[in-house]
């Protein structure tokens, strides 16, 4: 009789082996994936993910970067420095191109954010380059309509997400059929929390941009959201009051112009984790996109946001 | 440094809840998570300011889990949903599945990698049809433990005497059911807050442990086979490089049994037999590879092997064959199953047609008779079918292995899956 406790794996290994099984199955049931990479946390990790999928073959599939024009500088400087170190194929799609051609129209006031504007970049992108499925670093356990997500879910001819019509998944079957003009999108981190993901950086010892990391940052105060000063914001007057420098660093890293930071002292991976661990906040509690209704992220993600 | 060492080694808990509509299954995730204190500030903040404006008198716990805009809005819980927690002992994961219209095909998406299931009952209705339902397909799906929460005993004056009966009755219903290796009761309510994460003020006669602490501390054994060898091939790795000039690689997750190096092996469906010459991952070469790891192993010998192709041992193989016998779950409120119909069948990484050529019975899942006058399988129906598969499937019956004995059905036209099959 053979042992089976010495086949207990612990459940990091066993989100990795899911994921990866994931990745490999997205590359076998469609004919032109993607993987959506932000520079973020979550879609390195993925893109981490996806080069141990294939190994040693590079990656089926190119990255793609949906930019929104208001980065911070260090995404980008990431972004490039790691696609070439895993020598992936990078395709950006850009909004100022959409705005440029007149497909998206600029959100007004002071408070304008181009986060929503992504969705028509990234359909367009989709669609110039018929890419069949995308690859996203979502997880449920971030936001409450995503915790309703499929690994494979499906997207209809307009990129629409149909919350109350989606196809059961069981066991490790996934069904990726579609008809012409329809998209999947797939998270393989579907089963992963925010400790999982840094305990994953950790154990790995993955570099990441510095902006997860603390340091005296400029920052301001809009709706009790400290974000950060960049050129594409216009400060509001009773805001430049708020105006200092001020120990941060972000938990979620997208738009410049919505992406709230946290007062830390963390600057290493391990105070990362004790802080994870002590927070009352929701990762996304700083996310201003999400606090415009109480179901601002289904009615995004209806329309096509990832 | 502890601590980590904790968080790594710490084992996983799947569970699913089932319950019909109203019992208060989101209000008791909602406690579990509440009391645990596993709910983020700004979550109670979003959910008091709701509460407040929907007129309710309590935090409504449920509008945690209910987070689409219909269900917020209904006061119902739409789709499954997926929950995560910790505490210091393990980690969990939910699957919250809602007990209307697509109450089973819900249930049955739930309980498909759940390793306990939570059924709930109203103290005031006790054992309904749906208990019943809930308890046979946990029973089906082969989910070794059952935890019976008796929820709303506030509403029963915390009486003892309603909680035995609804015992018994359960009990006699559950003797006719196999599979179910062990059924705990807990007397709880979910809105109050008894027997969820603390011990119950109001009931001093129940003796036995809060739902919490039966979720940390119940024995969950290994729910993998590892005797027989099952490699599904997922991917053929060639690289095409000069420094892997030659390399074919076979990648996939091990769905049954242990391999290492060295080993006899025989690919399916061509029966050539061959040796593994390495089980590779990007961090190095490994000496064994067992479920649920994924890897890639590369042969001795050059044979041709493709997706859906199986890797396995010559003394040791799974079933070939084109004839299945399975229990199915019809899932689509647009079609029934009448039997002679095609459809496409995914069972693990291969995909073939598939035609049914018989319906041998449809189970009364409130009674578990069978019923073979009325052979229509409709949304939420559960039966026993034959079926004939364009090629080969390489299977062991789902009671030896969930993952080479469990399939679904896609219709070749609309591309919705509208059935999950447990091979016999």
């Amino acid at each position: 009789m053979e042992n089976h406790h010495s086949y207990q794996v612990n459940h990091l290994k066993q989100l990795e082996s899911e994921a990866i099984y994931i990745l490999r199955e997205t590359a076998a049931q469609f004919e032109k994936p993607a993987l959506l990479f932000s520079g973020g946390k979550d879609s390195i990790v993925m893109a981490w993910l996806a080069r141990k999928a294939f190994y040693p073959a590079k990656l089926p599939f190119p990255l793609v970067h949906v930019d929104t024009g208001h980065n911070f500088p260090e995404t980008i400087t990431y972004r490039d420095q790691f696609v070439a170190d895993i020598k992936a194929n990078l395709i950006v799609g850009s909004v100022q191109e959409s705005i440029d051609q007149g497909r998206a129209v600029e959100e007004k006031g002071a408070k304008a954010s181009r986060n929503a504007l992504q969705t028509v970049t990234l359909l367009d992108t989709i669609e110039k380059n018929a890419y069949d499925a995308c690859l996203g670093g979502g997880r449920r356990d971030e936001e409450k309509a995503r915790a309703k997500e499929r690994f494979f879910s499906h997207r209809d001819e307009f990129g629409q997400w149909d919350p109350k019509n989606q196809r059961p998944e069981l066991w490790n079957i996934f069904n990726g059929r579609k008809l012409q003009g329809e998209h999947f999108r797939v998270f393989p981190l579907s089963n992963w929390t925010e400790m999982d993901v840094w305990q994953y950086i950790k154990a790995e010892k993955i570099p990441l941009p510095n902006l997860y990391f603390a340091d005296e940052r400029p920052v301001f105060t809009r709706d009790g959201v400290t974000l950060a000063q960049t050129d594409f914001i216009t400060l509001l007057p009773e805001e430049e009051a708020s105006k200092r420098m001020e120990m941060v660093r972000f938990r979620t890293i997208g738009d410049a112009t919505c992406t709230g930071a946290v007062r830390s002292n963390a600057s290493t991976i391990d105070d990362i984790i004790e802080e994870v661990a002590a927070a009352r906040q929701t990762e996304r509690g700083g996310r201003s996109d999400d606090k415009r209704s109480e179901t601002a992220m289904e009615d995004r993600k209806k329309q096509g946001y990832f | 440094m502890s601590e980590e060492r904790g968080y790594l080694d710490m084992d996983l808990l799947r569970f699913t809840t089932a319950g019909s509509v109203d019992d208060g299954k989101s209000t008791l995730i909602g406690r579990l998570l509440y009391d645990s204190k596993n709910i983020f500030e700004d979550q109670m903040e979003a959910m008091e300011l709701s509460s407040k404006s929907r007129g309710d008198e309590h935090v409504n716990l449920a509008l945690l889990t209910d987070g689409l805009r219909a269900e917020r809005e209904q006061g119902i819980t739409i789709d499954v949903a997926y929950r995560y927690f910790a505490t210091p002992k393990r980690k969990f994961i939910i699957a919250d599945t809602p007990g209307h219209i697509q109450y089973t095909r819900n249930m049955v998406t739930g309980a498909s990698t759940a390793n306990l299931a939570i059924v709930l009952i109203d103290a005031r209705k006790g054992v309904i049809e749906q208990t019943c339902r809930h308890a046979f397909i946990a029973s089906l799906l082969r989910i070794q433990h059952v935890v019976i929460c008796v929820n709303k005993m506030d509403l029963v004056d915390w009486s003892e005497e309603v909680y035995e009966r609804i015992i018994g009755d359960f009990k006699k219903f559950a003797s006719r059911l196999d599979n179910v290796v062990e059924v705990t009761f807990i007397p709880i309510s979910a809105l109050k807050g008894d027997n969820v994460v603390d011990k119950s003020k109001n009931m001093d006669w129940y003796q036995g442990p809060t739902l919490m602490y039966h979720l940390e501390h119940v024995y969950v054994g290994p729910d993998a086979n590892h005797i027989d060898a099952r490699f599904p091939v997922q991917w053929v790795i060639r690289p095409m490089s000069n420094e892997w000039h030659d390399f074919r690689g076979y990648a996939g997750r091990v769905a049954g049994g242990v391999f290492k190096p060295g080993d006899d092996v025989v690919v399916l469906p061509s029966g050539f037999t061959t040796k593994i010459k390495a089980i590779h991952t990007i961090d190095g070469e490994i000496p064994e590879a067992f479920n649920p790891l994924s890897c890639t192993i590369t042969l001795e010998d050059e044979i041709d092997i493709s997706r859906g192709d199986m890797i396995a041992k010559p003394n040791n193989q799974p079933k070939i064959d084109q004839d299945i016998e399975a229990m199915v779950c019809w899932f689509s409120d647009k079609k029934k199953l009448k039997g002679r119909e095609k459809y496409i069948i995914r069972h693990t990484t291969k995909e073939a047609k598939v035609i049914v050529k018989d319906i041998r019975y449809k189970v009364n899942i409130n009674t578990l008779h069978k019923i073979d006058d009325d052979l229509e399988l409709s949304l939420n129906d559960i039966g026993r079918i034959c079926l004939r598969t364009s090629s080969p499937l390489f299977y062991d019956s789902y009671s030896r292995n969930r993952q080479t004995g469990s399939f679904v059905l896609i219709d070749e036209f609309t591309n919705e899956t509208v059935a999950a099959g447990m091979i016999l």
